[in-house]
């Protein structure tokens, strides 16, 4: 991404903390789990910026508070000049067209008493743009766009296979013509070679119809593959984002090396000849984060000041952000 | 050398309402003492299927094994009772699921659990037997494994599960470990632990391990051997030199064009295999490949291919046109 690009999203110190309660009749607020902790970044008209990180690491979340679906602990969220967190009710809705999210379980994410029709004309209807055979007509041209027989409008989710339903969340998804699109894992649960129907189909339409996304998924592989940029979560912060390349090839944090030497390669001799970095344990409790740096516990090069001090989310060279006390030493 | 287990034209039929599922027809190959073997294919290929089948775990009805011969250590397991049977599971025959939450009970201790199957099949007394079985956990990796050995399964997280499984697995020390997609309810960096910790503990105890998943990226750097599977049949098998870098059939090379790799160079596109999987209740005559593969000719709509000889080592293929992919690929 070059400089000149316009920023269509600006999250500036986004917290979301869930808290915790104990007690049934007296309840005592005895903590928080903190999700996301003090996260910033822009995501830029056109691009997709791509979010990976384990499970617990606060990357649904980070897509979820960006659209309001949570409301943020704390931090700022500008839709172009818009800013998200002071909007209210109808203003609220309105913007929201022009934001869009897929979802993980397109089991879940469909209502299986609604006809595929009736689940794509909702937003149209909702937002009031279309009406009668307008309405129609959209419809039948979201299936095409997807590429589902328009024929299937009367069909209900359940006649559909897993790929097939993840292509009509992407047409209700589009149906607003939205700028933006938070695909939250929206490829996890298919097989393998649904997978890259799913991707191709997704990186079609963004050149089609210029839309930016914000790409959350745990498969570095397949992120790296569909991304511009790439961030990378750790405990409900960014450790370090990048451009695509720079990150695999130039990665300063070691979180972002031992995650990177960890992905399976589909090649016997690449895959047996490269080396690894196994991180020994587990990712900590988002209630109970280490003192000091997050990754303290599993890092192989933790020093005295990690265990002690938050490690600065600063730009390290042009577009390369890090949160290592020691990223300098690997320049 | 007399292979380990030798499966002769297995046959698994489940009989529903709907119809007769074909879910798997006539594998055959053989494992040898100490052989890591990948078993690579999508949802309904009949991995899981074929691999309960050898355990003899399919449920009946509606499951039934129509035809074939399991021999393990030179008998016929689908000949044994069921009380000879119950000797096999566990002692010579091990088993881990994708899921350790459900695999393991959640009302008792992890240590009970493990002291069980130790006093089954070994006889070992009640101190004998938690004596080793906190030796089980220390080399599966648990740190402070006496202490843990009284925790639920709630207590551990999801990589410490898989692991007190693999203990469980191993504590008899069985000659084959089938391990039905251990990994994909992990993290990249806990897979990473889970598949080091298999390969040191296959290397250390000399058993075989059969791996089962879908993902090609985790067998490539493991496995000896590879079965790729699909509709129920083997459609190629090989060493694993062979089977990534000289791939015959055009769904395993299509089932590679769909994996993105991390190392990609930019602007790589995905090659997606169009179409589903055919439906089980009703194969057609013909090769099961025959309506997503671009290679297809007439022959390949009338008569279904079965495994011959192929270039390589003991590669094997099953469709009519490898010699000319073979030919389109290498030029």
């Amino acid at each position: 991404m070059n400089n000149a690009a316009k920023t269509l999203v600006r999250v500036d110190n986004l917290k979301k903390y869930f808290p915790i309660y104990q007690g049934v009749i007296l309840q005592q607020h005895v903590g928080d789990i903190k999700a996301v902790d003090d996260v910033s970044f822009v995501i830029y008209q056109g691009e997709t910026l791509g979010l990976v990180g384990e499970t617990g690491s606060g990357k649904t979340t980070v897509g979820r508070t960006m659209l309001r679906l949570y409301e943020p602990t704390a931090g700022k969220i500008f839709f172009e000049d818009t800013d998200l967190t002071e909007m209210q009710g109808g203003d609220l809705r309105k913007i929201r067209a022009r934001m869009q999210m897929i979802f993980q379980d397109p089991y879940a994410s469909l209502n299986p008493r609604m006809t595929v029709g009736s689940i794509l004309s909702a937003p149209l209807e909702v937002h009031g743009y279309w009406k009668g055979r307008e309405k129609r007509e959209r419809v039948d041209n979201l299936l095409e766009m997807v590429g589902l027989n328009p024929d299937f409008v009367n069909r209900y989710p359940h006649e559909f296979s897993g790929g097939q339903r993840q292509r009509i969340c992407i047409a209700r998804a589009l149906a607003l013509n939205p700028d933006l699109v938070v695909c939250d894992e929206p490829i996890s649960s298919l097989d393998v070679s649904i997978q890259a129907q799913v991707v191709n189909l997704l990186e079609e339409l963004q050149h089609k119809l210029g839309l930016t996304y914000l790409f959350i998924a745990h498969d570095l592989s397949m992120v790296r593959h569909i991304s511009d940029r790439m961030a990378v979560m750790y405990l409900g912060k960014i450790v370090e984002l990048a451009d695509r390349n720079e990150i695999y090839l130039r990665s300063l944090h070691p979180y972002t090396q031992a995650l990177m030497s960890a992905v399976p390669m589909p090649d016997p001799d690449a895959a047996r000849s490269r080396k690894r970095i196994i991180l020994e344990g587990d990712i900590p409790s988002p209630a109970n984060p280490p003192k000091g740096c997050n990754f303290n516990t599993r890092c192989p090069f933790a020093k005295e000041i990690c265990f002690e001090q938050d490690p600065d989310y600063r730009e390290i060279k042009p577009g390369h952000w890090v949160a290592c006390h020691f990223a300098e030493d690997f320049l | 050398m007399t292979p380990l287990m030798d499966l002769k034209n297995l046959r698994v039929r489940f009989h529903t309402d709907e119809g007769m599922v074909k879910a798997v027809n006539g594998v055959s190959y053989a494992m040898e003492p100490g052989e890591i073997l990948g078993v690579v294919g999508e949802s309904g290929c009949g991995k899981s299927v074929h691999a309960l089948s050898i355990m003899r775990l399919i449920q009946t009805p509606p499951g039934k094994i129509e035809s074939g011969q399991v021999i393990f250590n030179d008998r016929d397991l689908l000949k044994l009772s069921e009380s000879e049977m119950r000797h096999v599971r566990g002692r010579e025959i091990a088993m881990i699921f994708q899921d350790p939450m459900t695999s393991l009970n959640p009302v008792y201790t992890v240590g009970f659990q493990i002291v069980e199957a130790l006093k089954l099949h070994k006889g070992l007394d009640e101190k004998a037997a938690r004596e080793r079985a906190a030796e089980l956990l220390t080399l599966v990796g648990i740190p402070g494994a006496r202490q843990r050995l009284d925790d639920y399964p709630h207590q551990f997280s999801g990589g410490m599960r898989q692991r007190a499984m693999i203990a469980m697995a191993l504590s008899c020390e069985p000659q084959l470990l089938i391990a039905d997609e251990p990994t994909t309810a992990l993290d990249v960096t806990i897979q990473a632990q889970i598949v080091d910790l298999v390969i040191r503990l296959q290397q250390e105890l000399g058993m075989a391990v059969m791996w089962i998943t879908h993902d090609l990226g985790v067998v490539a750097e493991m496995a000896y051997k590879i079965n790729v599977m699909y509709a129920g049949y083997i459609i190629e098998r090989g060493q694993v030199r062979d089977i990534y870098k000289k791939t015959r059939h055009p769904y395993t090379i299509g089932l590679l064009g769909s994996l993105p790799r991390i190392d990609e160079p930019p602007g790589t596109k995905l090659v997606s295999i169009p179409g589903l999987p055919p439906d089980l209740l009703a194969l057609p005559t013909g090769c099961p490949f025959y309506a997503r593969c671009t290679y297809r000719v007439e022959r390949c709509l009338e008569e279904n291919p079965s495994l011959e000889e192929a270039d390589g080592v003991e590669h094997t293929v099953a469709c009519w046109r490898w010699e000319h992919i073979a030919g389109r690929v290498s030029s």
